[in-house]
């Protein structure tokens, strides 16, 4: 299979996530359909590192990995927070820090 | 054969994809997830990633999961659902938005010409994407990245904590104070200091 064809498939799951975090009101779900956009960035990383036989773009991948842990880290420690003060669990709801 | 492989680990992790943001369970999102990313890893193992691979299923899949499945679990049954008072025309535009990001990129990858991208990539060398090579490039080439990474999971561990505390000793559960958290059971009885008061410590009565 030519290189490309995994870079359409990074692209089409980075599209779902986009989408996901567009539409979606759940922060829980909108974590996720983050991590399915870094997941996406992942795969279009280790393509490139095979095309190229470079080892830098898995090492990023891994890089990219641990950013990830971090932020569903602190993500869920603020869901977990909002949900302690009883406040809606809803993107929308939660409008206080607009401008 | 590798075509039979690809063709799998493509519909399986796209379609693990569409299913976590189509899901109404948030609890079904993240099994769908766990599904998504371990066809993913399949991917990679076809790029010849295997470290990759094994770090996704593990840390990902494994771990970070296993976290996600916990806070739905704590967190309960959330009426998530797509639709929404003021939802209807944003979510459609939405959809929109993210198929003109799709065409763009498939446009802009399939007619780039770049010759690196449509062969079946470099010629293989040996040791590529082993754990060996891995860590060698991780403290050598790169070690300054893998430090501060490290430094970053501290503090991103601390934060967690902060964060997610049960804050039974304040007088307000919303006040939030990282002193009361720093406070040792040693200095439990002391007198708080100025500082601490304009830190927005407890009020002693």
């Amino acid at each position: 299979m030519g290189i490309h064809w995994y870079l359409v498939v990074s692209a089409l799951i980075f599209c779902i996530g986009a989408g996901g975090v567009l539409t979606r009101r759940n922060p829980l779900v909108i974590l996720l359909c983050l991590e399915l956009m870094l997941n996406a960035a992942n795969l279009a990383l280790v393509a490139f590192a095979r095309a190229h036989g470079d080892m830098g773009g898995q090492i990023f991948a891994l890089l990219v990995m641990v950013v990830a842990a971090c932020e569903v880290a602190v993500g869920l420690g603020l869901v977990v927070a909002i949900y302690r003060r009883r406040l809606p669990i809803d993107v929308d709801d939660l409008r206080e820090l607009q401008g | 054969m590798s075509v039979v492989f690809f063709f799998i680990a493509a519909v399986g992790a796209v379609a693990g994809a569409a299913g976590t943001v189509m899901l109404r369970d948030a609890f079904y999102s993240v099994l769908s997830l766990v599904c998504h990313l371990i066809f993913l890893a399949m991917l990679f193992l076809l790029l010849r990633a295997e470290f990759v691979a094994a770090a996704q299923v593990i840390v990902y899949a494994g771990a970070v999961m296993v976290l996600y499945v916990f806070v739905v679990g704590y967190v309960g049954g959330m009426q998530a659902g797509l639709t929404g008072p003021s939802g209807r025309g944003l979510r459609i535009v939405s959809v929109l938005f993210a198929l003109a990001l799709f065409v763009e990129l498939a446009i802009a990858l399939i007619g780039s010409g770049v010759e690196a991208l449509d062969g079946k990539g470099a010629p293989y060398e040996a040791g590529f994407g082993e754990p060996a090579t891995v860590g060698s490039q991780f403290l050598t080439t790169y070690l300054v990245a893998f430090e501060i990474a490290s430094l970053l999971l501290l503090v991103a561990a601390v934060g967690a904590v902060i964060l997610a505390r049960r804050r039974s000793g304040l007088a307000d559960a919303r006040e939030v104070s990282v002193t009361e958290f720093l406070r040792t059971p040693l200095t439990k009885g002391d007198e708080p200091e100025g500082t601490m008061i304009e830190a927005g410590g407890p009020a002693q009565h």
